[in-house]
């Protein structure tokens, strides 16, 4: 749908902006990509062995941990928006985004003395704030730092970097309690470190560029002000927030789909506590052809394409195929899915408004799926129970069918209110 | 800063980060060789099989027998400890069975239920969604029951947190009984976020106690494995432990609130409904044992070593105040051939 993208010669979105690499994607989002990747090494080797140490040292059990949990993605959702926009408001979207890199490191640091449940749970919630403050931000940098022809693909390489970490972070800590028995507290100094390191390399390494700070600096605040909320009414945008609140309420967690092949398959039972990982390694290996590929194929064709991935990947669960091949087919179908989306859906955010607006608009994107998955969650839940756990997946995959044709319409709609061509 | 300067502090940093990790890691590294290496920290003898009236249990005290399980006569709780080579993070066993559940530790590291003979030799096995949490066996050694966290879900979604598996002893699995039937006060719940832990068996093979929690409330229910129900029949009571003689159940009571939980241990007379508070003051979480119709055992952990707990001992009157039963052990079970 997106195909065509005329770079006008007086467009300042077309002029190069920082130093590119070889591959065309510039080197500040590498280096925003090594800062989420050193950042996801420390969140994801304490969530994987977080379970163990509140059971096992703290003595206490999991089950409030997972009802809290749910709670504060809730809240985080929120925060989004918040920060995209407390980002654009000051102009300051790298210091929104390190403010929220530094909150998750504070909370690593305070983990290393938190010997009791509120603690615990006060630790967590800092950190589920600090991410859900600097996405949006540090997606508006991302976009401010490359070309708008090869944006999808930066994006991939950031969620590439990303996903490494994510894929790491739980083997490293599984290493360090195989060589060091009990040994949590070295893994959350590890944790601590990479976390630490993240943040100095986004305050010391990445620029806080913005490409019309120049121009912009001598317009009155309020003038600023009025013209972002008009332009944040773009109908585009609002489709696009339709479009992504829509397919948000049909995902449903990935946890729901990890169970039903749990009953499945021998080898989805062993492996399961590990099946994200094997997800995030798939969202890993997609998230650069797949960005490539958006970038030529479409942005919202390949955000559709993606929700077809995760349609396939709910029927794969729903096969009465046992086996170990169902299950890794199932978790490449999910890592697709989220190569084709998660990065995606900020691309065609930032392309329903201008430089002065972008970090809002990701995350008003990035509030309404979360919000939407918030209530697919507990709406799923229920069906789930109800009708059983085949049946809700067939019914959910049969909605997701439905719902694909739509939302290919509503973003062709969508289309013309472009702000970025 | 110049682009050379930058790159200098940041080195710097990365540099102090690393060192820092390497002190700290090869410190921690040493000193769990050093704990592993020392001969254990209490006497051990090594056996392959338990015998007489004993209680067996989690070994943990630091040193090469660390997490193995263990056993010490009933007459001398505090005596020289028989230790297996078996490993488990909990484990039950009556004279016929053992069920331990286990952590297989490596760069994947996954759980799983194994059920022994007396002997040792392996009956059936299953994988876990998670760490290990609860295990029980019926007095007649007929059927097993698990509970386990269901982890490894990044981010957890909202509706799930426990799996409780009852198989029978001879490999007949009733699967998760999360799916039986719950009944509170005769009307069916069906809300999502249902779950269900601490299986405690009656004698007749049908029947057990167990604790279900749906929307923030608890409830201790009675389940029927042939009708495939769960009926509450008391309120904000977890880890129910029946009584040999089958009258009361002792279990632990929430009186914290949900975010920083304080459990005390109380016991239910199941024909009166009469509830006992015990005076115990540390907060409890741990599925209570009988030593015998008139006492309570449980396990607490050490405040100032990691992976370090106590049995303690305790009458279920509460008339007297607990008592250090075995030191250094966790997930105590009575053996009585």
């Amino acid at each position: 749908m997106y195909l065509s993208l005329t770079s006008h010669p007086d467009d300042p979105e077309g002029t190069p902006k920082g130093p590119k690499a070889a591959n065309g994607v510039s080197s500040i989002v590498i280096s925003l990509g090594i800062v989420s990747m050193l950042t996801d090494i420390s969140s994801e080797s304490v969530s994987a062995i977080l379970p163990l140490y509140v059971t096992g040292v703290i003595g206490l059990s999991t089950v409030a941990y997972g009802f809290l949990d749910g709670l504060y993605q809730g809240v985080s959702a929120f925060v989004r928006i918040g920060a995209g926009w407390a980002a654009d408001l000051g102009d300051q979207p790298k210091w929104v985004a390190f403010f929220g890199y530094a909150l998750s490191a504070v909370a690593r640091m305070v983990l290393l003395f938190a010997t009791s449940f509120g603690a615990l749970t006060a630790v967590l919630t800092a950190d589920r704030l600090g991410k859900g403050i600097r996405t949006a931000p540090r997606d508006a940098l991302i976009t401010d730092a490359s070309k708008p022809q090869n944006l999808a693909a930066s994006f991939g390489v950031h969620r590439a970097l990303d996903n490494t970490g994510a894929a790491i972070g739980p083997l490293l800590a599984f290493i360090i309690l195989l060589v060091i028995p009990n040994g949590f507290s070295t893994v959350f100094v590890v944790s601590l470190a990479f976390a630490l390191v993240g943040v100095a390399v986004l305050g010391i390494i990445v620029p806080n560029r913005r490409t019309t700070s120049r121009t912009r600096a001598a317009e009155p605040r309020a003038t600023r002000r009025r013209i972002r909320w008009s332009e944040l009414n773009n109908p585009g945008l609002k489709r696009l927030l339709l479009a992504a609140g829509l397919f948000g309420v049909l995902t449903i967690g990935d946890g729901f789909i990890y169970l039903v092949l749990q009953n499945r398959s021998s080898f989805a039972a062993q492996f399961f506590p590990l099946l994200y990982v094997g997800t995030n390694v798939a969202f890993l290996a997609f998230a650069v052809p797949v960005g490539r590929l958006a970038d030529r194929f479409g942005r919202a064709r390949t955000f559709v394409l993606g929700h077809v991935f995760l349609l396939a990947a709910y029927l794969s669960a729903t096969l009465p195929i046992t086996g170990a091949a169902i299950t890794i087919v199932c978790l490449v179908l999910l890592g697709g899915y989220y190569a084709a989306t998660d990065g995606i859906l900020a691309v065609l955010a930032t392309q329903f408004t201008t430089a002065d607006t972008r970090a809002t608009a990701i995350g008003a994107a990035q509030t309404v799926v979360a919000v939407a998955r918030f209530i697919s969650a507990a709406g799923f839940g229920i069906l789930w129970f109800a009708i059983g756990r085949e049946w809700s997946m067939l019914l959910v995959s049969i909605a997701v069918a439905i719902a694909l044709p739509i939302v290919a319409v509503i973003l062709r709609s969508a289309r013309r209110y472009r702000a970025d061509v | 800063m110049t682009r050379r300067r930058r790159i200098i502090l940041l080195s710097a940093i990365s540099a102090i980060a690393l060192i820092v990790v390497i002190v700290f890691g090869a410190l921690a590294y040493l000193r769990s060789q050093a704990a592993m290496n020392t001969p254990s920290s209490v006497s051990v003898i090594p056996v392959t099989t338990f015998t007489g009236d004993r209680v067996e249990f989690r070994n943990t005290a630091s040193g090469a027998d660390y997490g193995k399980v263990g056993s010490v006569p009933l007459d001398d709780p505090a005596g020289v400890r028989s230790v297996s080579t078996q490993i488990c993070d909990r484990v039950y066993s009556t004279s016929k069975l053992t069920m331990c559940l286990t952590t297989d530790a490596g760069v994947v590291t996954t759980w799983s239920a194994v059920q022994t003979g007396a002997t040792g030799t392996l009956a059936q096995s299953w994988s876990l969604p998670g760490v290990p949490s609860r295990t029980r066996i019926s007095a007649n050694s007929q059927l097993v029951a698990e509970t386990s966290f269901v982890t490894g879900v990044s981010y957890a979604a909202v509706g799930f947190a426990t799996e409780t598996i009852i198989a029978t002893a001879a490999g007949k699995s009733f699967g998760n009984i999360e799916h039986f039937t719950l009944l509170v006060n005769g009307e069916q719940v069906t809300s999502a976020d249902r779950n269900i832990w601490g299986v405690t068996f009656t004698d007749d093979d049908r029947y057990f106690y167990a604790t279900a929690a749906s929307g923030g409330s608890i409830w201790l229910v009675r389940g029927d494995l042939d009708r495939k129900t769960l009926t509450s029949v008391y309120e904000n009571a977890e880890c129910p432990s029946l009584s040999p003689d089958g009258t009361r159940v002792a279990f632990k009571k929430n009186t914290g609130d949900f975010g920083s939980p304080n459990w005390k241990i109380a016991v239910l007379e199941l024909a009166t409904g009469l509830e006992t508070i015990l005076s115990e003051k540390r907060s409890v979480d741990d599925q209570v044992e009988w030593l015998d119709n008139s006492t309570l055992l449980y396990g607490l952990p050490r405040a100032d070593v990691v992976g370090d707990s106590d049995v303690w001992r305790m009458p279920a009157d509460g008339s007297t105040a607990p008592a250090l039963f075995i030191p250094h052990a966790w997930s105590p079970s009575v053996v009585r051939p």
